[in-house]
């Protein structure tokens, strides 16, 4: 009577068994399914799927922190670089105004070294000139000593008499002084 | 005497109500397991019946769209793995595919297992895979959702029972994994008890699981006939736009609901073992 109750209140339509109705065979259906399908899954797509998962996630990782690295290394690089150049800059100015310096250095000797070789020369020319006029007036001094030499011998000579003698040595005097 | 009339009249009226039109045997038929696959109006399959041992072990319906969801997902799954032999640059199905594995492994499984996640990933990677695709079948023209069945979703729990338990007392040996089950600072006294509570917690959490996974399989299949059954009942065709709107509506859920209770189960099953491998928490 009861199991009458329950299939008419449960299923009205009956014969067919219920929605909870289990069928053993489908269990075994199942669980034989189910671990074959987990077997082959498990050898044929778990294991490479997750493995080059796991290998691309390590790759991108890798390359994150490559690229990273390389960013690091460049900017480095590219403050090395500027740091270099403003060195550079410094120390081709300093070349710059070491030149400009030397120059002008030299410059300002050049000038003070002609300068003082043409004192020197004027100095030395002056010299050579002065001494020249001594040379020159000791000549003269010897040459008139000799002409007067000369002179005496030719009026001993000539033994002029003493008035001729006289006016002839004043005449001589008178022309030396003139030169 | 009196139990008897009653009976009979009883019969009486179930016969009547099974002869006019409250008769529901259509609905449940299309919702139960059959002996035969149908393909209205070219004709019926007729499966073998197989006996093992004593046990009725026929091909049924739900068998053979168990075996369908197998094939499409060694298919699918040959496609996805040669895919990734061919480059690591994933394209096409086995961008999808992936999509679903890296969910399963990234959202479910690391988060509820934690360390040691991997040694059951191939397990719910299968069970989330498997439980998606039958309940995919059962959306198609002709098919039938497997896991609408409780003998199914059952098997399943008991599956994924299998290794709760095992995955606990690996982590924490057999010994380990019973005491851990009792809280600590437990007094003497109500330590029967609760053994009781815990063994029995142990239980309700597969039988959950084969609940939950049919009876959402199979409630949104009933209202989807029920509703286009409202057509045929009422003999009318005022109802057609009404139950073709709601049924389609329905069945719009249902490829939700495909989804979300396939990722509850597996998503279910992973929170249990991560709470029977590591059980300090």
């Amino acid at each position: 009577m009861e199991s009458i109750y329950l299939n008419t209140l449960a299923f009205s339509a009956g014969g067919q068994g219920s929605l909870l109705d289990v069928n053993p065979g489908l269990i075994f259906w199942t669980v034989i399914t189910f671990i074959f399908l987990f077997l082959i899954l498990k050898k044929m797509a778990w294991k490479p799927i997750l493995t080059s998962l796991d290998e691309r996630e390590k790759l991108i990782r890798e390359s994150l922190e490559k690229a990273e690295k390389a960013r690091e290394d460049a900017e480095k690089l590219i403050q090395e670089n500027q740091a270099n150049f403003a060195k550079a800059e410094i120390e081709s100015q300093k070349i710059i105004d070491q030149g400009r310096e030397y120059a002008e250095k030299l410059k300002a000797q050049l000038l003070e070294d002609s300068k003082l070789e043409a004192k020197k020369m004027i100095d030395s020319a002056t010299e050579e000139i002065e001494r020249k006029n001594k040379e020159a007036f000791n000549n003269l001094r010897e040459s008139v000593a000799s002409i007067a030499i000369d002179a005496a011998e030719k009026i001993i000579r000539e033994s002029l008499d003493k008035e001729k003698q006289k006016t002839l040595v004043n005449k001589y005097l008178e022309d030396l002084s003139k030169n | 005497m009196d139990s008897e009339i009653i009976s009979d009249s009883l019969k009486v009226v179930a016969q009547e109500a099974t002869s006019k039109s409250s008769d529901t045997s259509w609905l449940m038929h299309h919702i139960l397991d059959g002996r035969e696959l149908e393909f209205p109006p070219f004709g019926v399959i007729h499966l073998p019946e197989l006996h093992l041992f004593g046990l009725d072990i026929s091909i049924t319906k739900h068998v053979i769209f168990m075996w369908i969801a197998v094939a499409l997902l060694v298919v699918i799954f040959k496609l996805v793995s040669n895919g990734y032999k061919k480059s690591i640059i994933p394209k096409g199905l086995t961008n999808l595919v992936e999509v679903l594995v890296v969910f399963v492994r990234d959202e479910i499984a690391r988060p509820t297992i934690g360390k040691g996640f991997e040694k059951f990933l191939p397990y719910l990677l299968t069970v989330f895979f498997f439980i998606l695709t039958c309940n995919f079948l059962g959306l198609l023209p002709y098919g039938a959702t497997a896991t609408s069945n409780i003998a199914v979703t059952a098997t399943l729990a008991v599956i994924s029972f299998l290794f709760i338990q095992v995955g606990g007392m690996m982590q924490n040996g057999v010994f380990g994994y019973f005491k851990g089950l009792l809280p600590h600072g437990l007094p003497a006294w109500l330590l029967p008890i609760m053994l009781v509570v815990e063994l029995l917690g142990l239980f309700t959490k597969p039988f959950a699981l084969a609940i939950r996974l049919f009876a959402n399989m199979t409630a949104g299949h009933i209202v989807i006939l029920a509703l286009l059954g409202l057509i045929f009942i009422l003999q009318t065709y005022v109802v057609v736009p009404v139950s073709v709107a709601f049924a389609l509506f329905i069945y719009l859920l249902e490829i939700l609901v495909s989804l979300i209770q396939a990722y509850i189960f597996t998503m279910l099953s992973s929170l249990f073992i991560g709470m029977a491998v590591h059980q300090e928490h």
